[in-house]
């Protein structure tokens, strides 16, 4: 891994499109700033993680413990109708 | 085409069912083809893996328990899968089923989004953090009968 000093107000390129700088650094906090195409996504690294922490708990669904929806599903439009 | 599934066997699908998600879902970044099953249950979905029987992922439309949602997904995420026009989308949310099956949740924040016409699909980030990784269908669901949303 790259590993690079900045002060804040300093910034780093990555590519000739996308500038990351530090824009405040309070206690074990820093903030960043981050310019880059709207075509690049940015996201928390803890976001992609959940999603696939979730992906992994979802796999282990088995077919017989799938609860019928219907019948609630019939109540709503009974509801609905009232 | 006859394929091996977790929830039902062997079974006879047709091949339009197939959709092929390039870069697989997140922590299954290898397995690229799945088939889209109605499930006996309804109104869930299997997504099975063509590659791995034991992979299988239950999905559901959220708008069912969340009447008020809206995919909120990174425009280049579409264009990825070649979608340039809403109609083309078809989009899904993973579903959890923990030991007690009706604490079930869905996940919003990951959905799965489809291109009807190429069944080409990803696996995407909600650019609105409204949406999360535990939305409990039931209780969101009842939620909707009492009409409080």
């Amino acid at each position: 891994m790259l590993i690079l000093s900045r002060r804040v107000n300093e910034s780093i390129m990555i590519g000739d499109q996308i500038e990351i700088s530090v824009v405040d650094i309070k206690g074990d906090q820093v903030k960043l700033g981050i310019k880059a195409p709207s075509q690049i996504k940015v996201f928390r690294q803890e976001v992609y993680r959940a999603i696939q922490q979730e992906n992994i708990q979802a796999v282990k669904a088995q077919p017989d413990k799938i609860p019928p929806l219907e019948g609630l599903l019939d109540k709503t439009k009974q509801a609905e109708k009232k | 085409m006859r394929v091996a599934t977790k929830a039902y066997g062997s079974i006879e699908v047709d091949e339009r069912q197939e959709i092929v998600f390039p870069f697989g879902l997140l922590g299954f970044e290898s397995l690229k083809r799945y088939m889209l099953l109605d499930a006996v249950q309804q109104p869930f979905y299997w997504l099975q893996s063509m590659e791995v029987v034991e992979i299988a992922f239950v999905l559901i439309n959220p708008r069912i328990f969340r009447p008020d949602y809206r995919l909120e997904v990174p425009k280049s995420d579409l264009e990825e899968i070649g979608i340039s026009c809403e109609q083309d989308i078809l989009d899904f949310a993973v579903v959890t089923i923990p030991e007690d099956p009706k604490e079930m949740t869905a996940n919003l924040q990951g959905p799965l989004i489809i291109n009807r016409k190429s069944r080409v699909g990803r696996q995407s980030i909600s650019t609105n953090p409204a949406w999360q990784v535990k939305h409990p269908i039931l209780k969101e669901l009842a939620l909707v009968r009492q009409g409080a949303c």
